[in-house]
This record gives structure tokens, sequence and C-alpha cells, in this order.
């Protein structure tokens, strides 16, 4: 007998159910279903050619689009069991004690990666790390294939000189090793860090040794890949990502469309035309455009017309996105929010319970426009200075993308209109300007309500797509056999003096300069 | 809720333009001063690219140019990016009228030789016209183009006509992989009609041969500076070398998730609906009595075909989760399976609908694939939606896809290559099952009716599609409901 179906009250989707409560999905006949095992992502390259900043970005996209990953950075365990860096040294193949140190690191980070894939709902990991060397691979391989993890290789080859001292200036000399050193100091020391790797270094081989691995190797930043056996569909989504993406300095401007008629009117949807003060915003805008001075900005729009209208002012080609379009309100379409709590009071209130999974009947959710939203991401990455004209919920998906914001942050982010964030990407994120265009216009946040109370959890299903803020890295690795105290401090190579001063980068830059102007 | 309002608005100072909504695909655009739409660049499509592709093949014979070739060109022209492909070995067959054996292609055979330079550029010449006269966005150009030399010549060509130039290279010397392709698709060229399977292969081989000597493949080193993928072993691995523009990243993308692992992909519709027993559109009703008995049959029929490895798709729709029920195994909700959105005409009758909006009805009648609902959809709409639900079955096996019909329409004209015009006429009827299989260079198609009775829910595109047409002549063609 078939089994009974009801409709989950905040997602709107039909599940099988008994008694009115979820019951799981039917296994198929022939016992337990395998479930996607989780993947390990490794990374492989010589020092600054750019294995942390994919690994952080790529971490990024994979939890927005709904699965959880998670960065384990060797570096870091390595920054935590070896308190003061004192110079390339450490790093040299013959340093017996340095390398044991590192070994350990490496171990104890996939220890961390198993329990991260194992008990707390992972589904891929990040190992960040040089990886080097085939044996330190293989040990990885076996660590895979014991603990039933996928293993992908994702491997940047760089011998661009003007890269290289770019990646070293960006990230390295503000790095926490460094941060008793002058910048030229630095450098060298970087230097010569690297060399101290290059002499072990054995690429991936595709033709022999490592021709049964699944891998891309990324060549120059991007300008030539090689793929060897792709074995499923995150692997092929992480391979099309990495082809999109690019390090070209640039600028990703998003506002949304100038106040409406149904804004001033406090209404939802629709598809109304701009206010006065709109039609004002719109021409501050085409000012503001001018001024940025930028050769070759694309613009787009969705398909509504207070999107578009604004984008005419500009007096520039433009493209209509369908993508783009305001979050879909159903039934609620074009009605205040008073209109809303009377005639569904149910659903008024299911919505402030989980505003991200929440879908309007016959219309949609945040979860919903992630995934509509997904493939102008793609495109977004592709391109180079754009702007881009939208609305409240879509901008809130978009800008939770740049800005690595959770699922639950997300609605509840602030958009206001008027506003254009400009968004730069630097080092390892991105960083947010804020500017009013000095026109006013209604408010039309509405924030998390006080008094709320959570109901029994949502679904999360494969396909479902639940953004994630990617984890803070392990700030605080176990490292075992390294607790005692009495580690003998490497000796310290001839460095001239460093200045004190620290410079203002952290290293999570996001972070706090998004909580600047959006809180 | 009324549909077609007057849809100007002003848009701040005199200077900038107003806008109108189009009627047919509920698009605003900027109008002139008398008020009719202005041919402004916001109403192109989705910019693919800034000129047009040339995709142009490599590799010695029986390595799957043709079959990549003509499975691209179905793809890109689904996703609407118009694309043609041109078979160099065709325009020899229309030179050389009776294909006498291997040693035309001999590299000493000088009459040979030119007969084949001439034919391929005859194809060029064809491709100029596609490209610069006739709307086309990319052109596949498919020969072995195994030496720089005729490579050389074609980049000059490219060059000359603002045409961007990529090329797919499919390198394989798996001998089985070869073998089988000879099978499958050679000795049923015309080329070998007056021969029996052996002399084919044989001939074939010794045909292979002629180009091996002479094959210059590309490399990573002298044609660095070229955009390519490099395609090994029937896709164990790829070298991608500068990818110049969304095209060319769509395109290698799909390259990346295709295989031809022998595999079959059932399409059907939920079963019969309360609300199509009624003959209204859209909504989430759930099953009728008959639709209930369909999906125990599907059980059956799915049980009886005995699949390794089945996956089931619905969509996020009850009538399509309640027919997966049935069939007993785990099935995974797409909600870009749900049927096609009819906006303010959900859950209309089309008598309804022809009497509270008889100018939509008529525009649906007009252009039905870009005809979008107020507040709803369009079959182009659609396709777009559907994108990755295609790119997902081509790196799957065995599948069934539960779904709709609008929704049927677009996964069926993908795989069976049917155009704009044909797609929403498509017939897709209630309880009826399509396995496709692929074959050679397109799918075989099975259609397995479940014998269980149901509604006819296809309305043909009536004689009179005028706005001004009687109300009978509009519902004509609509199917027998309660």
């Amino acid at each position: 007998m078939p089994r009974e179906l009801t409709q989950n009250r905040i997602q709107k989707i039909w599940i099988p159910s008994k008694d009115d409560k979820p019951s799981m999905p039917r296994i198929p006949h022939g016992g337990p279903h395998l479930a996607n095992p989780p993947t390990v992502i490794v990374m492989v390259g010589l020092p600054a050619r750019g294995k942390t900043y994919i690994s952080r970005k790529l971490t990024r996209y994979l939890n927005w689009i709904g699965i959880p990953t998670k960065v384990f950075n060797v570096g870091e365990y390595r920054r935590e069991a070896v308190k003061h860096f004192s110079s390339y040294d450490f790093f040299k193949s013959d340093n017996e004690d340095a390398v044991k140190i590192r070994q350990q690191c490496a171990l104890a980070a996939l220890r961390d990666v198993k329990i991260y894939l194992t008990e707390e709902e992972g589904q891929v990991a990040v190992f960040d790390a040089t990886n080097t060397t085939r044996e330190r691979r293989d040990i990885i391989l076996e660590f895979g294939a014991e603990n039933g993890f996928k293993i992908f290789f994702i491997e940047s080859v760089c011998e661009d000189p003007n890269v290289i001292a770019c990646n070293i200036l960006e990230v390295k000399v503000s790095c926490p090793d460094y941060q008793d050193c002058n910048k030229t100091d630095a450098v060298e020391d970087f230097k010569k860090r690297i060399e101290c790797y290059r002499v072990n270094y054995q690429p991936l081989d595709p033709d022999q040794y490592d021709r049964n691995l699944s891998f891309i190797k990324v060549i120059d930043v991007g300008r030539r890949f090689l793929v060897n056996r792709i074995q499923d569909h995150i692997q092929s989504r992480i391979v099309y990502y990495l082809m999109n993406i690019h390090v070209q300095p640039r600028s990703i401007y998003l506002c949304r469309h100038g106040e409406s008629q149904h804004n001033l009117q406090g209404r939802l949807g629709g598809d109304s035309g701009l206010s006065t003060r709109g039609r004002k915003f719109a021409g501050a805008l085409a000012d503001f455009v001018e001024e940025q001075n930028l050769q070759d900005l694309k613009v787009w729009t969705s398909q509504l017309r207070r999107s578009i209208q604004t984008a005419e002012a500009l007096n520039v080609p433009y493209e209509q996105w369908k993508g783009l379009n305001e979050i879909d309100a159903g039934v609620c379409e074009e009605m205040t929010y008073e209109e809303v709590r009377e005639r569904f009071p149910e659903e008024f209130a299911l919505r402030d319970q989980d505003k991200y999974y929440y879908r309007y009947p016959s219309g949609e959710s945040y979860q919903d426009l992630v995934q509509r939203v997904e493939p102008l991401i793609m495109e977004l990455e592709r391109q180079e200075n754009v702007l881009v004209i939208c609305h409240q919920a879509v901008m809130r998906c978009l800008l939770a993308y740049f800005l690595d914001k959770s699922a639950d942050e997300m609605p509840y982010l602030k958009c206001p209109l008027h506003t254009v964030l400009k968004l730069t990407p630097v080092a390892y994120g991105c960083k947010v300007e804020s500017i009013f265009l000095n026109v006013e216009a209604v408010n039309t946040h509405r924030d998390r309500p006080e008094e709320v109370k959570r109901g029994p959890s949502t679904l999360i299903r494969r396909n479902s797509v639940t953004p994630l803020t990617s984890p803070e890295p392990n700030k605080k690795p176990r490292i075992e056999g390294l607790d005692d105290p009495t580690i003998r401090e490497v000796t310290p190579a001839q460095l001239t003096l460093c200045s004190t001063t620290h410079t203002t980068l952290a290293l999570s830059t996001q972070h706090w300069l998004s909580e600047a102007c959006l809180t | 809720m009324s549909v077609i309002e007057n849809n100007t608005e002003q848009c701040g100072n005199s200077l900038t333009r107003e806008l109108t909504q189009n009627p047919l695909k509920k698009i605003w655009v900027p109008s002139s001063k008398n008020g009719l739409p202005e041919r402004h660049i916001s109403q192109r499509k989705v910019c693919m690219t800034n000129c047009p592709t040339l995709i142009v093949t490599v590799g010695l014979p029986a390595r799957g140019k043709t079959y990549i070739s003509k499975k691209l060109t179905r793809y890109l022209n689904w996703i609407d990016v118009p694309t043609k492909e041109f078979n160099v070995g065709q325009y020899r067959r229309e030179c050389v009228k009776i294909y006498k054996s291997f040693e035309f292609f001999r590299p000493d055979n000088e009459e040979g030789l030119k007969i084949r330079k001439q034919c391929a550029l005859a194809a060029l010449n064809d491709v100029r016209q596609f490209l610069t006269d006739e709307g086309g966005q990319v052109a596949v150009f498919d020969a072995t183009n195994t030496t720089r030399e005729r490579r050389e010549t074609i980049i000059r060509f490219a060059e000359q006509n603002g045409f961007k130039v990529f090329f797919v290279e499919s390198v394989c010397e798996d001998p089985d992989v070869i073998a089988e392709n000879i099978v499958q698709v050679k000795l049923g060229s015309p080329d070998y009609t007056h021969c029996n399977t052996e002399e084919a292969v044989a001939d074939f081989m010794k045909r292979i041969k002629c180009y091996e000597n002479s094959y210059q493949p590309l490399d990573e080193e002298l044609d660095r500076d070229l955009s390519f993928i490099k395609i090994i072993d029937v896709g164990r691995r790829y070298l991608v070398n500068r990818v110049q523009d969304h095209i060319q990243s769509r395109i290698v993308y799909y390259l990346m998730n295709i295989h031809i692992t022998p595999r079959s992909i059932y399409l059907c519709r939920h079963g019969e609906s309360d609300l199509n027993v009624k003959g209204r559109i859209g909504g989430d009703s759930g099953l009728s009595a008959r639709g209930k008995q369909f999906a125990d049959a599907l059980g059956q029929f799915i049980q009886s075909q005995n699949i390794s490895d089945l996956k089931v798709w619905t969509s996020q729709m009850k009538r399509t989760i309640q027919t997966a029920e049935a069939v007993g195994v785990t099935y995974e909700q797409w909600k870009a399976l749900n049927e096609i959105d009819a906006g303010v005409c959900e859950e209309l009758m089309y008598e309804e609908i022809q009497l509270k909006f008889p100018l939509e009805f008529a525009l649906r009648d007009q252009d039905k694939y870009r005809y979008r609902y107020p507040k709803g959809e369009s079959y182009e709409d659609l396709v777009q939606r559907l994108e990755p639900v295609i790119m997902e079955l081509e790196r799957q096996e065995n599948v069934l896809v539960i779904c709709h019909q609008a929704v049927m329409r677009c996964l069926l004209a993908y795989f069976l290559d049917k155009t704009a015009e044909e797609l929403p006429y498509l017939k897709c009827p209630l309880h009826t099952v399509l396995k496709l299989t692929p074959v050679a260079y397109g799918c075989k198609v099975e259609s397995v009716c479940l014998k269980v009775e149901a509604v006819n829910t296809h309305r043909d595109r009536p004689t009179n599609v005028d706005v001004s047409r009687q109300a009978e002549e509009a519902l004509l063609t609509v199917p027998d409901h309660q």
C-alpha cells in the first residue's frame, strides 16, 4: 500500500507520513542504500601557488550550495604546535625535529578530517597543505581507503614569477609567521621556504604513477587544466567551478532597484514601477557609475519592471536575467505584511520561525532562490566588473555567497534601498564598501523577531541547498605527542633585525569588514 | 488582477525611454516615441559570446568526433544557441559519388588529396554563410583535421571572418572502443553499403592507417595559444587549454559530463490526477483512482525491466511523488521538474482561459514555445530551468523521471533533437512510459502504454490563431474532460 503524503508546513514538501509525522524514506530492496561517501579534497603545490585561496573559495561555494564543507589548513596546526616561527630553516628537509613536527601536524589534521566527516555531518573536507611528495599523498590515500572517503586532488602549478611575487605580498607577508618582520625580509625568507619544498616536489604524474587518481591540475592560474578520472557529480561541479574562477582584479556592485510604488505601500512582490524617489535614485546611480570610471562594466537586471527602469537611467546596455527576479511570494504576492498576517496568520508565523527554509504557498523559499541564482554566481565568477540591479531577497542570497554568510543569517542581511554595495576581492576574502546614494527611501527590512519558537528541525535533503558559513578553521588543533612542553626550539637562522610593526590585515578579512556595514 | 494593463511607464526625464511589456514573452523593453518596442540590446538573450564560434574536431577516424559533434550540436540548439554541424565526409560523398576503397585516403593519392581539400573548403564556405548570413552562433566543423597545416588553414579562415576557434580533439588507443565504434557507425555508412562486415572492417582499419603517419595531435607546447579540449580515452582524462568565454566554458562542462556507458532513460508523467479529469491545468492535486492504478502498473513494469541501480526522480508536486511511492524505491525530488507555471491561469480549464483571457489564449497558440503565462512561465523558461536536470541525466546511468506534460516535452525534445516549434506539441500522453536508449548517433525510443485508461490532455494547435477568432475556433482542439 502506498504511504500517505503530507505537506511539510515550512518547506511545502510532500513527504510520506505515519500518523502525521514524517517517516524515513523507504530503503530499496536488498539492504540500506549507501549514502554518498564523503570526499576529501587534497591540495597539492609549492607554497604561494594559491592553494589556500582555492581551498577557501571552493569551501565557500560548496557551503553556499548546501554541501557542508570545511578547510583543514596544516600550516595553522603547525603554528599552534610551534608557537614562534623563526625562519625558513624550519622547512629544510634535513631538519629532523621539524620534519617530525610537520608530520604530526598533518596527522592531527587528518584525524580532525575524520571526525568532521564521520561524526559532524561534514560532506567535504579540504586538506590544505603542500602535499608535494608521493610519500605524503600515499599516506592520505591510505587514510581515505581505510575510512571509505573519496579522494580528489587539486594541484596548482605555476612558474610565473609575477604571480608568485604578488601572492607573497598579498597573503604571506601579513601572515602570523612574519608579524615581526619587515616586508623585504619576509619576502626573502618565504622565497627560501619555497626552495626547501622544491627539492622534493613530485608533481602529480597523469601518465604513470598517478594515472588512477582523481585530480585536476590547475596550470598558470587557470590557463590550462588537466583533469583525470572525475568520479562523481560533486567532483564534476568542483572542476567546473575551478575552471570559471579567475584572479583578475575587478569589482562587483550590488544594489536593489529604486524605490517602487509597492515599496511605498508596503506591498510584497508584484511588478510595479519606480516611485518619484526611485527614479531619482536611478539618476543618482547613473552619476555614481560614471564617477567609478570603469572600462567595460556589465549591467545586469532582473525581468521585473522596477529593476529595468533603474537600469534604463544608466543609458548603457544591460542584460535581463529571469533568475534575478525577486522571490516569488506565491499567494501572498502584492499583499502588505498586515494583510498576510490577517489572511494567513499561520504562514506568517511559520516564516518567522525558519525564514530560510520557509516556502510561500505556491511560491519560493530562500533555499529555492539559492538554487535559482547559482548559474548567476557562476557567471559572476567568469566576469570582471559587473553591476547587478536586483531585489532584496535575491541580493541577500548573492551577498551571502560573497561574504560567506550562513543560511541562518542570509534572510536577515541588511540590503536597504538606494544603497550600493561594492565588493572587491582581496587576499582570501572580499572587501565591502557600502555607498548610500543620498536619496531617501522607505525601509523594507524586517528584523528577526525576538520571541520565535523554533519548530522541529526541517528536512535537509540532497539537492536542497543549505548555505552554511564555512566553519572557522580549527584554532586549537589537538596534536598528540606534542603536549610535552619541552619541545626543543628550532635553532633560529641569522635574520636581520625585524621591526615590530604589525600589519593590519587579519587572515579572515571578510568577517570584520562585513560586520561593519551590515549590522 | 488585470492581465493586459496599460504597461507604459515614464522613467524620469524625457530622455529616458518608456517601457512596454512585450505581450508574448512578458518582457519589458524600451519603446520608441510611437509606443512600438525598440530593438534594444536588452532584448537579446543572455550573451553567450561576443562573436560566432567555430568548433573544430580533431582526431583519427573512429574516435567519436561525429558522435561528439552531433551530441554537442543537439545540446547547444536545445539551450537556444543556433548551432549546425558540417561533416566534411558528407561533402566528400557528394563529390565522389562512389566510394571504392581506402586507397582514396592514401597520403600519396594526389587526386584524392585535391578532392578532400576542396571539400574542406566548400564546408568552410558553408560555415561562413551560416555564421554571418544565417544567424548561426556556433558551427561544428567535423573532420579529422589531423595535421597542423589543415588546422592553420582553418585558423586563418576564422581570423579573416572574426570567428573564435575552439578545438575538440578525441584521442583514444583502446582497441575495444575503436572496434565498437566501427561496428556501431561505420559499417552502416553509405561508404560500405556494398561490403560485408569483414571487408568493411578491414578497409576501415587501413583507412585509419592512412591518417596515422601524418597525425600531429594538439600539443601542450606548440599549440599553447590555441583554445582546445583534448578528450583522452573516452573521458578518462581531459586537457583543457585557454577557455575564452562563456560558451566555451559550457561546452567543456558538457563534454566532461557525457559518457557512453550503455543505459536507458525512462520518461513518464505522473498518474492521472483529479485536476486532469476535470480538464484543469496546473495545480497540485493528487492522483485519481485510475492514476493510482497506473502507479501500481508502473511499479510492476519497472520490476519487470530488471534494471540494475535505477535512480528515480520526481518533481515536488504531489501527483508525481504519489506515483513514485507506488514504485517502491527511493526517489529524489527536484523542484526543477515541477510543471510549467501557468501563472494567472493556474487551475483553469481551457474554456475558462478563453473566456477570461482570450488574447492570451490566442497569443499562446501563435507561439507556444515563447509564450509566457502572465505571472507564469514559458517553454523557453522551462528549458532554462531544466538544463541542470539534463546535465545530471547525462552523468547518470539508468534513470526513471516521473514528471509532467510540458516538462516531459522539453526533456524529450532534447533527447530526440526536436525544434522549438515542434517541442510544445510533442505527444506525451498519460500512463505511457517512453524508454530512451542511446544508439549510434541518436536515441532509440520505445513507447510502452501501461494499459490504464486516462483522459487525453493533448491540445493541438488550432487552425485559427488570430486574436479576432471566435471562441469555438479557439476551443476546437480542446480534449474531452468531465
